[in-house]
């Protein structure tokens, strides 16, 4: 039987690994626990990580041209915060609502990508520094309060259509997962099929190469990081929406968890490498993860050890494969 | 003549002035100080203040000094502040536990000492760890780190269920908040710790390891260094810094807990590279780590007698730290044009 090669190459990718693990914790959990493999139960799942997704796949973007932005909490919740304050005064709809953030996130974005540009460190350096001023501003002006008393629309939330499984229990298809699967789409799109997501890996591949080749930099840089900041607009919106309360804190500090997440799904810090389905996977792994741990009745304590201890497997292993790889193409060269 | 030419530049150098970025460090501090003795005639100077402020930055500089030693070699440690907070619950339980209370003698001094000692050793391991799985599994410092940063998180969660530990003995409470001549216990400690690394990174082969470490790996293999060493060794030191920050951490607050200072990590990561540390290896002075650290302190303490709140400082360090990299930039491309 001939097997193509794409078919080999899946096979052997972290996607693929990933995809066998996480179908066995399903398998385990569905087995363990009565209430995984249940519509109600996925439907949650789905629902309360689609914001950390969302940021997860904006993350994605950075990581691919071969920087990173670590202050893409601090932007969500500054997009959050202005955008609720703003509807509980002013009113509106909608597309207010979804405006504002994402003006807010792509502002925010290009400040890093200008810094990152024009004062060649490391974006790791600037955006450490501008979650720090951003995050600092915004507590300083507002003094940290929490928003709550959203307007009834904001309140019912959105939803496309709504349906009931034969148990009676409604669901809807709402704002968080609609706006998760565009952004997947348009992700994936953008990656794939146009020439400037193209151009975004040759970026993070080798930034001499793009830019001998004439690609125009500065415009990717400011393309990516202003995604990224799009993105966390809508992450924002996202959780504002979902918890109905805005808390300063709530988002901030998880950068380090959606990072983990992006490069469980083999996104390379070094740049040039990732795709959106290991994001995804990632993504689905923490989350499953967690929800499994839950449903077992572990205490909440125990996630980040176990989260802890599949960053850290995950990494040893891809990188002892990579080691062994590299010894057995080991040349002596003469 | 000449002598005194040599005698000025040995000064220099000793300052660290002969390094242009630390001069602008000591102008925008000594501008810093003179901003807020005009503003806080009464206050700024006073030595209650000076006296708070030399309570305050030991604690985040020997952190820093802790993330700088895996900087300079090209690395990054993100488990510090779990490192920290392990090491200071393992040294709070053993006080609690086995010192009893009021109990006088040589037994609770010994005891002291154990729990001080199981601390530091606990910190080291957790280096030790981190240094074995980057140069052994050959994992990147930042996602090897991000994992055991994680992983001992949960671990401090899960052992104090989230309670505090508090209420220690009087000797190790001195650590913290004693006086001697008039200057505070800690920022000794954190001298001793900064001269000590200091030496180690400038005047043994160690150091020098590193800092060739940071600039290129491969040259460093093939010159017969023994990186796999280097690495372990500097993952411990940077775990044993942790440790000595947790002693001081927990004798100042007099308690530990699982979430103490975890708003520091990014924090350190600015004082290094304000203070000139290169984020990617190799470049680094810890005179450079201290001028920005008595910068961030400054801005602080100033800003906290003005009434403003401290996340208005958080903003102004990370707008300072966006300024110099500006500096340095605007002075580097006006070189190029003189060339």
């Amino acid at each position: 039987m001939k097997v193509s090669t794409g078919t080999v190459r899946f096979l052997k990718s972290s996607e693929f690994y990933l995809f066998l693990v996480i179908a066995g914790l399903g398998a385990i959990l569905t087995v363990v626990t009565e209430d995984f493999f249940s519509l109600e139960n996925l439907f949650d799942v789905l629902v309360s990580y689609s914001f950390l997704g969302i940021m997860a796949v904006g993350l994605m973007v950075v990581l691919i041209s071969g920087g990173i932005d670590i202050s893409f909490t601090a932007t969500a919740t500054v997009a959050q915060y202005i955008m609720a304050s703003f509807i509980i005064q002013h009113g509106g709809g909608w597309w207010v609502a979804f405006l504002i953030p994402v003006t807010i996130g792509i502002m925010l974005g290009a400040v890093n990508a200008a810094l990152v540009y024009n004062l060649r460190v490391h974006s790791i350096i600037i955006t450490i520094a501008t979650l720090n001023v951003f995050y600092g501003v915004l507590i300083f002006v507002t003094r940290g309060k929490w928003i709550y008393n959203f307007p009834d629309w904001f309140a019912e939330g959105y939803s496309l259509f709504d349906f009931s499984a034969a148990d009676g229990t409604d669901y809807s298809f709402s704002l968080s997962i609609i706006v998760l699967l565009a952004v997947f789409a348009v992700t994936g799109f953008l990656l794939n099929r146009t020439s400037i997501g193209r151009q975004i890996y040759a970026m993070g591949g080798n930034m001499d190469a793009a830019k001998r080749m004439g690609f125009n930099l500065l415009k990717l840089h400011f393309f990516v990081y202003c995604y990224m900041g799009f993105l966390a607009g809508i992450a924002g919106l996202v959780q504002a929406q979902l918890v109905q309360t805005v808390a300063p804190n709530s988002i901030v500090g998880r950068e380090l968890e959606v990072v983990a997440a992006v490069v469980l799904g083999g996104a390379s810090l070094a740049g040039g490498a990732g795709t959106l389905l290991g994001t995804i996977l990632g993504v689905t792994l923490i989350a499953i993860m967690q929800n499994g741990l839950t449903l077992l009745g572990v205490s909440s304590y125990w996630h980040k050890i176990v989260i802890g201890m599949i960053i850290l497997i995950s990494v040893s292993i891809t990188a002892y494969n990579r080691k062994l790889e590299e010894r057995r193409h080991a040349e002596i060269d003469v | 003549m000449l002598k005194l030419t040599s005698d000025i530049q040995r000064i220099r150098s000793l300052l660290g002035l002969k390094d242009e970025a630390n001069v602008y460090l000591i102008v925008i501090l000594a501008a810093l100080i003179g901003l807020f003795t005009l503003v806080l005639p009464d206050q700024f100077f006073r030595a209650a203040n000076l006296q708070s402020m030399a309570f305050q930055v030991p604690e985040l500089g020997i952190l820093s000094i802790a993330m700088m030693v895996t900087l300079l070699s090209g690395g990054i440690n993100l488990a510090i502040i779990a490192t920290a907070n392990m090491a200071g619950i393992l040294m709070a339980y053993i006080l609690t536990q086995f010192i009893p209370e009021g109990a006088t003698g040589a037994g609770p001094i010994l005891m002291m000492t154990i729990a001080i000692l199981a601390g530091l050793a606990m910190s080291t391991l957790i280096g030790f760890l981190n240094g074995w799985i980057i140069a052994y599994l050959g994992v990147s410092p930042i996602l090897a780190t991000l994992g055991t940063m994680t992983l001992i998180q949960g671990a401090n969660v899960v052992l104090t269920k989230g309670y505090v530990i508090s209420g220690f003995p009087d000797p190790i409470r001195f650590i913290g908040n004693g006086l001697v001549l008039g200057i505070p216990m800690p920022l000794y400690v954190f001298a001793f710790s900064a001269f000590l690394v200091s030496i180690l990174l400038r005047r043994t082969p160690f150091g020098v390891a590193v800092y060739m470490l940071g600039s290129n790996e491969k040259a460093t293999l093939f010159s017969g260094v023994s990186i796999r060493n280097i690495i372990l060794k500097i993952y411990s030191l940077s775990g044993l810094l942790c440790g000595v920050a947790a002693l001081i951490m927990i004798s100042r607050f007099n308690s530990a807990k699982a979430g103490y200072a975890s708003s520091y990590l990014l924090v350190t990561i600015l004082a290094a590279v304000l203070g000139g540390v290169d984020p990617f290896g190799g470049f680094g002075k810890i005179i450079g780590l201290v001028l920005s650290l008595l910068i961030l302190q400054v801005i602080s303490s100033g800003l906290n007698l003005l009434g403003m709140s401290a996340h208005l400082t958080i903003a102004l360090w990370g707008g300072i730290l966006i300024f110099i990299l500006f500096l340095n930039q605007l002075r580097q491309r006006l070189g190029h044009v003189k060339v």
